[in-house]
């Protein structure tokens, strides 16, 4: 079937949404990668498997559906009962004939699947008003986790392609520009370059053809919001490049998104095939004058692929090394033709600014931020998982009120955000505001919204190695700054790590770090010693305590500790069982050894112990 | 393991031979056999029109290809910030020695290969690891060789 007019889009959305209103109640099962590693697949196959063979009333195999990620990680695997909200968290398969038999067929709710907060200890019947949803508000996220990323008429029922509809019923290209440079929508990739603006100047180029590209590269380790977009809501990455193609002119788009990502391949697949069939992509789409169609393009797993100029040379099929910017890459991208390149989130948002309009997209957030941002919370946090608020939100509100505060309520330390070009902001900066200039002042930035926090635990300086190790890997090795520099670099940190650096090595590498920082390439170069700098600047007494003490406060490099078994030892080998290196002696039940000549650090038998009976000095 | 050129053809037949799907055909190539065999620079390098140092240059930039045969089953540890600070390196430590290989090594009998990869995006679950494309979340380093050879 066509959907040649507007007209019939309308009529199709009411038709849907007539035959979703049979459906009185739905149970929604997230299968965000998070719930999927809980064998939320296994529940989903589960309920199918009873409700076709037990006839109840109201409730059939249509009730269940299966989501994208609906966030609460750390809570999964979570299925949701809608209307009523019911939130039932850490299900197992064990658990399905229970929520069919007693809250959907007599209306029981099971307390223990409910959400506890463990602090004040209430309990929580309804997912909206736990303290991890109630804060949030869900704009690029509003479909994610509510409607089956496999099914086009979850998403025009939910208003999917009504914002198409609005640009080609009566918004001239130029309006569509004006609305979103007027809406303040920054890039969410990271950089926060102005949407608007970059859609006009790829308008104004005079060369033809013209390609609109989507960022799915998401590389930054931490990160998981595109992710959770392209697989849980593929259709409104597709509406908001359709309307990009729109307002700049443009024939041919493709989807980059990095190979690690499968799930998010076959649900953008899917959603191409099924746009394609309905004739929301191709020629005269919706009996428009509009012709665009959108391929997906696979990356091969390198980071620096991210980097718009090096994705440009990917898509076209070459190594990602990326080029100088004399010449931005909106005017001379992909093929050497004026190209828009933006984020999945970016795309994500540009729908509902369209059809709520850029005074209400502009009133939420800051004055110079606005919008919302998604974020994804990892790391030593209790609430793991994916949110979305508005700009402007303190780190304290993000990472306390949302995020529950730490794992074992140990201290705060540090939160690092923007990946590996980003840094990390101490227990003193956790009022700040959250937006693109003030991160940016303080030392890190936004990135792409990768949030991890870190505990006492955790050392800084390893850190700091941990991610030039990264970026030395990933470096592509065209320029020398960044191929040699940041190798260099990690030597040096390697060498504090070890406790053999001296004060001049960390005044080398301040002053190596600040001629990567100017001579890199591209932007992987640039901003590559910044977790070093940020971590550097906020915690130097731990830098310190590695070079003038040999200490690591973190506990962690291996060179600068000893484990030993305290006391508390009941015996109970499981840290024997697990050492490689034969280190550990003991009877069971009679307190264990470490023998520190043949222990090896690797920090296992500290791992698995219950009881805390190991100490790290 | 020689591998019928042949079959190597077969799949890069199933794309266009059109300089822009250098990166996809390798990628099937790569699903299908776990690996790049040697024939296949030079038979992919003929099917695109393009030299065989090309062809290496790309197999060799990106991380996704293999040119040594792996293992049947293809074990990942994921190094992603939230994993480090969760104590992936714990579990590669304990693949090392259950298994005797580090990462990007094969056993001899071809049976597992290990491989870090950075960020798999399930970073609410550190530490992760992916037993052929299966997740496993929440790691404890001492079940890490039961996973690794139970998938």
């Amino acid at each position: 079937m066509k959907i040649d007019s507007i007209r019939k889009l309308n009529k199709w959305r009411r038709e849907i949404r007539t035959q979703q209103k049979a459906i009185k109640t739905r149970v929604l099962i997230c299968l965000g990668p998070g719930c999927l590693a809980g064998g939320s697949d296994l529940i989903l196959k589960e309920f199918r498997t009873i409700l076709k063979k037990k006839k109840i009333k109201n409730i059939s195999v249509a009730s269940i559906k299966k989501t994208g990620c609906h966030g609460f990680c750390a809570r999964g695997p979570l299925v949701i009962i809608e209307p009523q909200g019911i939130f039932y968290s850490k299900v197992k398969k064990i658990h399905v004939a229970e929520i069919i038999e007693k809250t959907l067929q007599r209306g029981e709710i099971i307390e223990k699947l409910l959400y506890k907060d463990p602090d004040t200890e209430k309990i929580y019947k309804e997912w909206r008003k736990i303290p991890f949803y109630a804060r949030q508000q869900k704009i690029a996220l509003r479909n994610v986790g509510q409607i089956d990323p496999d099914e086009i008429t979850d998403y025009i029922a939910n208003g999917g392609y009504s914002a198409l509809a609005k640009i080609l019923k009566g918004m001239k290209p130029e309006e569509v520009i004006e609305q979103v440079s007027a809406s303040g929508l920054r890039g969410r990739g990271g950089a926060g370059f102005s949407t608007g603006r970059k859609w006009a100047t790829c308008a104004r180029a005079e060369d033809e053809p013209r390609y609109v590209l989507c960022n799915g590269d998401e590389g930054d380790p931490g990160a998981f919001m595109d992710r959770c977009i392209m697989e849980g809501d593929p259709h409104t990455v597709l509406e908001g490049m359709i309307i990009c193609a729109y307002a700049v002119g443009s024939k041919e788009g493709y989807i980059y998104v990095r190979e690690e990502y499968p799930l998010a391949v076959v649900n953008l697949q899917k959603a191409i095939d099924d746009a394609r069939r309905f004739g929301l992509l191709g020629d005269n789409i919706l009996g428009s004058d509009l012709c665009f169609d959108i391929e997906i393009s696979k990356g091969g797993g390198a980071f620096v692929c991210g980097e718009s100029s090096a994705l440009m040379k990917s898509v076209a099929g070459e190594i990602g090394e990326p080029r100088a910017k004399y010449v931005r890459s909106v005017l001379k991208g992909l093929h050497d033709k004026p190209t828009v390149l933006n984020n999945v989130e970016s795309y994500a948002n540009i729908p509902v600014i369209i059809e709520k309009g850029a005074d209400w997209f502009a009133s939420i957030g800051t004055k110079k931020s606005a919008g919302t941002k998604a974020f994804s919370l990892a790391g030593k946090i209790r609430n793991t998982g994916l949110i979305e608020v508005p700009m402007g939100i303190t780190l304290r509100e993000i990472i306390y009120d949302i995020g529950g505060g730490i794992n074992d309520n140990r201290e705060f330390k540090a939160v690092q955000t923007g990946g590996p070009s980003g840094g990390c902001l101490p227990a003193d900066k956790l009022d700040l505001d959250v937006d693109f200039d003030t991160l940016t002042e303080n030392g890190s930035m936004m990135g792409s919204g990768g949030m991890v926090v870190m505990d006492d635990r955790t050392c800084m300086v390893d850190v700091s190695r941990y991610f030039l190790n990264f970026l030395v890997e990933e470096s592509c090795g065209k320029c020398v700054p960044c191929r040699e520099g940041l190798y260099q670099l990690h030597k040096l940190n390697e060498k504090v790590c070890k406790g053999k650096a001296g004060d001049d090595d960390l005044k080398l590498m301040e002053n190596l770090s600040r001629t990567i920082m100017s001579s890199s390439l591209c932007g992987l170069g640039q901003s590559g010693p910044n977790p070093f700098l940020s971590t550097i600047m906020y915690f130097r007494d731990e830098y310190e305590a590695h070079v003038n003490e040999q200490k690591c406060p973190g506990g962690v490099c291996k060179d600068l500790i000893t484990y030993r078994i305290n006391d508390d030892c009941d015996g109970c080998m499981a840290c024997l069982k697990v050492c490689a290196a034969d280190a550990i002696t003991g009877k069971k039940n009679e307190k264990h050894v470490i023998d520190e000549i043949k222990c090896d650090r690797c920090g296992a038998c500290y791992a698995v112990c219950n009881i805390n009976a190991i100490d790290i000095i | 393991m020689i591998i019928d050129s042949k079959k190597i053809q077969r799949v890069i037949d199933r794309l266009p031979p059109d300089k822009k799907q250098l990166i996809m055909i390798l990628q099937d190539i790569q699903q299908e056999f776990h690996y790049l065999p040697k024939e296949s620079v030079r038979l992919v390098a003929d099917y695109l029109g393009m030299p065989q140092s090309a062809v290496y240059s790309a197999a060799t930039f990106y991380k996704s290809f293999s040119l040594i045969p792996r293992g049947e089953n293809i074990i990942k540890v994921c190094k992603g910030t939230a994993c480090h600070i969760k104590g992936a390196d714990l579990i590669i430590d304990q693949l090392d020695s259950g298994l005797g290989i580090k990462p990007g090594e094969t056993t001899k009998d071809l049976k597992y290969t290990v491989e870090v990869v950075n960020c798999v995006g399930a970073c609410a679950m550190a530490p992760v690891m992916i037993v052929n494309d299966k997740y496993f979340g929440e790691v404890r380093c001492n079940r890490a060789i039961k996973i690794a050879k139970k998938g």
